[in-house]
């Protein structure tokens, strides 16, 4: 029944085919992740992309791989506030923790949402002048020529040809397994732990229309994921010299709005923002009670602004830092499969 | 063997034959597309209208939409049933519902804003909890029926906002024992008489939220709304105007 010639099946590998390992908070709340037919996840094609991700080879100089920014260690991102690519030249935009982005449904990557999905997104930073300035024909023909990667590439993909698509797919593959869902508070959801009083008040407070109110935009105990992944001034500016979203979409009312960031792991992620502006939680915090800044744009979720805030008490800040805390995710920290 | 082949073959034969006879004693089922249209007193309003002062109030508040969603559940035409819908007016989602196998001749036309208590069951609706449309335990739970944020100009013309969130109103005066009020309602259509497939408009005034019957001052009622037990059931009350039938097409 089979037409291919005995010398084309010798040629074929086929790559083992990999189950997501989804946490069961994801599995019972949330809608599947996204997982391109294109793009299947195999063994083989995320052992790549792992590859790929912490290897310089990718950069004009040899001298960044995608985890000098995104280092697992602080949950994929760095603690600088501006990131400096290959030539030492920082953008204006702080580096991003990546995890759980196979859960981002409207597939817009990037603080102002430009790329518009995880494999369109990972051809970016390869070429940007700021970032690892390289030029995609040189990087395939580097990977072409070098020890192992072709072999490598023919059992992922079928083929010894090297080219940006491939490399892009099977980074996108990797990054669809960085998943981070074994926090303190994620164990309290699923009845393995108990909370202190004060992340349970904090957690009220995140809760609670009248206090906080953060829940409207990054997630709850049935959000699991602990952002909306959608686009929000949230006051931090009168005037924006960075546009954000609006610079993308070119509507103005779309000006000074960024993508939401998940609220796990900031234990590891400062410093925090687009523009890296608060080093500690306690300065977002404060930002959220009595900083905000009015503008034609900001989110009307940010209902206080005329009095600065939600106006939060020391006990509600403390608390509500306790709360945030308990998303830290250690185990996610420490995974080995997710380690150079 | 050879028989028992032929065999096969006549029964499939015989029972398609039949099935055929079968189906064509009834009227053939048809598809029936439900489309919401939004408009503010009868100007059509759509995504391209929001983020900009150009909507008054009844009680004449210039308002500025940014945000509006809302559920609407068991949406019936006659026998056929979908179980919720969320409309996302600024992302222009769920605006269409299509319904396959309707029968063809007269069927009611219903549904229920928001959830009914029963199905107003905390977390398990996936694609609700994706879309961050819950309702925090503190205030029972569930989902909420509409999100409609936006700014209005105060009586010192000064921008402020407004978080018009509709949930099933709870009094919590005592927070270990909270008494709620299912302020979910059915909107009735009535009924249509298919002949054909069809196109069914639902209109949704959007002023209406602020109107009738009662006259919404948002310089006293804009934020924090959901734990205020009686602005959940002014709403629930001024939301049965909001819909109506529009044209149909078949
Ligand atoms: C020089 C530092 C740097 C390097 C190297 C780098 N990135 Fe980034 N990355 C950033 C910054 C800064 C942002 C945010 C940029 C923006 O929003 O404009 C970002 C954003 C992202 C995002 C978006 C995350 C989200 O949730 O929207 C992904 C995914 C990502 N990077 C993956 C990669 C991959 C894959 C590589 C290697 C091919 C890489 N990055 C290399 C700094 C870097
Ligand atoms: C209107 C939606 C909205 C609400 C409500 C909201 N946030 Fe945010 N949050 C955002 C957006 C958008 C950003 C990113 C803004 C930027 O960088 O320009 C953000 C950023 C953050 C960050 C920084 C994360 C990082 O990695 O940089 C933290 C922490 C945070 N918010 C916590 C909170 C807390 C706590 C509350 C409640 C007091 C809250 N947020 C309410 C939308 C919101």
């Amino acid at each position: 029944m089979n037409c291919t010639s005995k010398e084309e099946k010798e040629d074929l590998y086929t790559p083992i085919p990999y189950n997501l390992k989804i946490p069961t908070l994801f599995a019972d709340k949330l809608i599947a992740p996204i997982i391109p037919t294109n793009n299947p996840l195999t063994e083989e094609g995320i052992a790549l992309g792992k590859k790929l991700f912490f290897d310089k080879i990718l950069s004009g100089n040899g001298t960044q791989s995608c985890a000098t920014c995104h280092d697992p260690q602080k949950a994929f991102t760095d603690d600088r506030q501006f990131s400096d690519g290959i030539d030492g030249i920082f953008g204006n935009r702080n580096s991003m923790p990546l995890f759980n982005l196979a859960w981002n449904f409207d597939e817009r990557f990037f603080w102002d949402g430009r790329a518009l999905s995880i494999e369109r997104q990972a051809f970016e930073p390869v070429t940007n002048p700021i970032e690892m300035h390289a030029n995609w024909a040189i990087v395939a023909n580097k990977l072409q020529e070098h020890s192992e990667y072709p072999i490598l590439f023919k059992q992922a993909f079928g083929t010894l040809t090297i080219d940006s698509t491939l490399v892009t797919k099977a980074i996108a593959q990797f990054e669809r397994t960085i998943i981070s869902g074994n926090s303190k508070f994620d164990q309290f959801l699923r009845g393995e732990t108990t909370l202190t009083t004060e992340e349970q008040n904090g957690f009220d407070i995140f809760m609670d229309e009248a206090r906080g109110d953060c829940f409207h935009c990054h997630g709850s105990n049935n959000n699991p994921l602990w952002t909306d992944n959608s686009f929000h001034n949230n006051g931090l500016d009168t005037t924006f010299s960075d546009l954000g979203l609006g610079a993308i979409t070119g509507d103005p009312a779309d000006n000074g709005k960024f993508k939401s960031p998940s609220i796990r792991n900031l234990v590891y992620t400062a410093p925090y923002m687009h523009d890296g502006r608060f080093s500690t939680i306690e300065e977002v915090i404060n930002h959220y009670s009595e900083g905000l800044k009015p503008s034609a744009t900001i989110d009307p979720l940010m209902k206080k602004v005329n009095n600065g805030g939600v106006n939060l008490s020391a006990k509600d800040k403390a608390d509500l830092k306790a709360f945030l805390l308990s998303l830290s995710d250690l185990d996610f920290i420490n995974n080995s499969n997710l380690q150079e | 063997m050879k028989k028992i082949i032929s065999f096969l073959v006549l029964i499939i034969i015989f029972s398609t034959c039949k099935n055929e006879t079968d189906c064509c004693v009834n009227l053939s089922p048809i598809t029936v597309n439900l489309k919401f249209t939004h408009n503010w007193n009868g100007v059509a309003l759509t995504a391209a209208d929001f983020n900009s002062f150009k909507f008054t109030t009844e009680n004449g508040e210039t308002i500025s939409i940014e945000r509006l969603r809302y559920l609407i559940s068991n949406i019936s035409i006659g026998n056929t049933i979908k179980d919720y819908n969320l409309v996302n007016i600024g992302e222009n989602t769920g605006s269409e519902i299509t319904f396959e196998e309707v029968n063809q001749e007269s069927n009611l036309l219903q549904f229920t804003f928001g959830f009914a208590d029963e199905d107003n069951i905390d977390g398990v609706y996936q694609d609700l909890n994706s879309a961050s449309f819950n309702v925090p335990s503190m205030l029972g739970g569930g989902y909420h029926f509409m999100q409609f944020d936006g700014k209005y100009k105060d009586t010192n013309n000064q921008d402020a906002n407004f978080n018009y969130h509709a949930i099933r109103a709870v009094d919590r005066s005592d927070p270990d024992n909270l008494v709620f009020e299912d302020t979910s309602f059915k909107i009735d259509l009535g009924t249509i008489d298919f002949t054909n497939n069809a196109t069914i408009e639902v209109k949704i005034n959007i002023a209406e939220w602020f109107k009738n019957p009662n006259t919404w001052d948002l310089n006293e009622l804009n934020t924090v709304l959901m734990p205020n037990f009686e602005a959940q059931k002014l709403m629930s009350a001024n939301g049965k105007s909001v819909f109506s039938l529009g044209e149909i097409t078949q």
